[in-house]
């Protein structure tokens, strides 16, 4: 289903900014920022960073995915899951269902999100990423649900839970349902948060929006990749309210951090091993493990690794019943 | 009272030639006499017939009309007796959320609202009620004094969104807003939300995470304000009408989608044309559901919050 579309932002796409930086020939990829010519080879090999102005450009949820998770060890969970049109949305002369269609087969994904468990450095997540792609990351019903059931699926295994987030906000097409998902997501991680259990948030550009104030502002660590913009209100709208021309870069990771809002401004090539560091400090609490055998504590993290399957599979499995032999 | 809306123009000329019939008082000719009780039969005719099948982007007029009651207004008419507490104790005090303690049939409850303001001077104070991130740590801060006393908690929702400045992002705009959905979704004590004009967005929900959400008859809920919607989807904020209608954004449709546990009766025009009876209207709402939700146990009552949120959005499965 969720076939890997590496790097293609697949043409203009009407609803949002077109994604910057990739070149029509595959051989030189433009920086969007400081204009550098780069080759495509090289600019992959650096994790697709600038070399020149360090500017990181967007990637896809499976890059994201490949990128920090143990190869192969990632399974994804609900990947196909699809959102339907709860309202019979209209705009212009299309609806939603087709919008929906459309995106589907521009982007490769069924929705804006991908969900799963896997391992950093041997150490179990269970995580959902967004993909800025699908109609500009818009959060909607099945989005939601899908960053829901990331964190419930880390509160049934005992997991640690990441979200990666990146988000142009609500989506419109979903009225009201999509706003709620702000208010369903953040119980669920209430209910994490009272288990104890520790939520990472890693935030990407863009974030704005009912992302922003909802679960990407709720980490017990909240990390970002420099220069993502991230506010609640983007640029544009603040820009028009306040009547000023906001200098380029504003409101973005380093100024989030400068106000106290996130915890660490990360380069992209050091975010494995920064999960892998917090996953290895932020235990999940031994007392709260009492279901488990207590045998099992100690050996848990090298069942899980051994036992997670070595293949990226887009497993259908359901939270309940996908035990998949973890607890064998 | 003024019909002054645009859709309303039929009933303006009505009501202009009613008032223009009893300027005239007692010189007033039996013909014009029975003119006038025609014109006002009328006039009510008219208005019911209106506003029983208003657009939604007329819906977005009057749950936006100037004289329309605002929280204040509200708690004048519905308590007893109010105590207004000011200060995040943190930074400020954001005077687009008001609270505080308040004698509501006799029992104290918590009441927090978003305040617009009337009149070019309150406007400013009140910021059109658009919070800051100081108002949502007050908001915070009130609601879990109500939680410490066992005070359920009353919201009244109506606001265009959170304020969308510079100095917003810097003081963490989206980080108090998600700090305020969390302290609602595990509060253990009954809360209620009314919508009682505009419900906008993420800065309107930040306060109506609740056990019950109630909406005046003609309040709205957007995701997004419709001009917003309009130039992002349609590249054109005169399409806002469609947009309004295309989000199902007015309280009788989110009723009929099941996402709304009431819609409040609203006076014949609008709230605007009887504040009194709109919050009359409102308070008996609120006592029924404060009796109900008082008869259950704060776990279930906590339990039964998470299931209702955790229930929303539907999705399908690709074959």
């Amino acid at each position: 289903m969720a076939k890997e579309a590496a790097g293609s932002s697949g043409g203009p796409q009407p609803e949002q900014r077109s994604g910057p930086g990739v070149a029509p020939d595959n051989l030189m990829v433009k920086c969007p920022k400081c204009k550098e010519i780069l080759y495509s080879r090289d600019w992959e090999k650096n994790l697709k960073v600038c070399s020149r102005c360090n500017y990181h450009f967007r990637l896809t949820a499976h890059e994201r995915v490949n990128l920090l998770l143990d190869p192969g060890s990632f399974v994804e969970l609900d990947a196909a899951m699809v959102s339907v049109d709860p309202l019979n949305f209209v705009s212009r002369s299309q609806s939603y269902a087709e919008k929906l269609q459309e995106e589907r087969a521009k982007v490769g994904l069924n929705e804006g999100a991908i969900r799963g468990y896997g391992t950093i450095e041997g150490l179990p997540l269970s995580l959902a990423v967004m993909d800025f792609r699908f109609i500009g990351g818009s959060m909607g019903s099945v989005v939601g649900e899908k960053v829901t059931r990331a964190i419930e699926l880390g509160l049934e295994r005992r997991w640690p839970v990441l979200v990666v987030s990146t988000s142009g906000g609500a989506r419109m097409q979903e009225g009201f349902y999509s706003l709620l998902q702000m208010a369903k997501t953040v119980a669920a991680l209430a209910r994490l948060s009272e288990a104890h259990i520790p939520y990472f948030s890693l935030i990407t550009d863009p974030t704005t929006g009912g992302v922003t104030a909802s679960f990407a502002m709720l980490g017990d660590v909240i990390l970002a990749e420099p220069g993502a913009l991230i506010a609640f209100a983007g640029p544009r709208v603040i820009e028009q309210f306040m009547h000023v021309k906001l200098p380029e870069g504003t409101v973005n990771s380093e100024f989030v951090l400068q106000h106290g809002m996130i915890d660490a401004v990360v380069h992209r090539r050091e975010l494995r091993a920064t999960l892998a560091r917090l996953l290895r400090l932020y235990k999940v609490p031994e007392a709260a493990r009492a279901q488990q055998p207590a045998s099992a504590t100690a050996q848990s993290q090298v069942e899980v690794a051994t036992l997670l399957p070595r293949q990226s599979s887009q497993s259908r499995a359901e939270v309940g019943g996908g035990q998949d032999g973890l607890r064998s | 009272m003024v019909y002054d809306l645009e859709f309303e123009k039929p009933l303006a000329e009505l009501e202009k030639r009613i008032a223009s019939l009893q300027r005239k008082g007692e010189r007033l000719r039996p013909e014009e006499h029975v003119q006038l009780q025609e014109y006002e039969r009328e006039l009510r005719r008219r208005t019911e017939e209106i506003y029983r099948s208003l657009t939604a982007w007329q819906t977005v007029q009057v749950a936006r009309h100037k004289d329309r009651p605002y929280t204040a207004d509200f708690i004048h008419l519905m308590c007893e007796e109010f105590f207004e507490l000011h200060g995040d104790r943190r930074v400020g005090d954001d005077h687009a959320i008001i609270g505080g303690p308040a004698l509501f049939n006799g029992e104290t409850v918590m009441i927090i609202g978003h305040e617009k303001g009337r009149g070019m001077r309150e406007k400013m104070y009140h910021n059109n009620g658009m919070p800051h991130p100081e108002g949502y740590h007050k908001a915070i801060r009130l609601m879990e004094q109500a939680e410490k006393f066992g005070y359920p908690v009353i919201c009244l929702v109506d606001t265009q969104g959170a304020f969308p400045g510079l100095e917003d992002e810097e003081r963490g705009q989206g980080s108090a807003i998600a700090a305020s959905l969390y302290a609602m979704a595990r509060l253990r004590v009954p809360i209620i939300a009314a919508v009682i004009g505009e419900g906008g967005s993420g800065g309107a929900l930040a306060i109506s995470v609740a056990d019950r959400l109630l909406m005046l008859e003609y309040s709205i809920y957007t995701v997004a304000a419709p001009e917003a919607a309009a130039s992002i989807i349609w590249r054109d904020k005169v399409y806002a009408p469609q947009a309004a209608e295309a989000m199902r954004i007015s309280a009788r449709e989110l009723y009929a989608l099941g996402l709304i546990d009431e819609l409040v009766p609203e006076p014949l025009g609008g709230a605007h044309h009887n504040h009194r009876l709109a919050a009359e209207n409102l308070k008996t709402a609120l006592i029924h559901h404060l009796q109900e939700l008082r008869q259950i146990p704060v776990d279930r009552l906590v339990q039964m919050r998470y299931e209702k949120y955790r229930a929303v959005g539907p999705f399908g499965f690709a074959s």
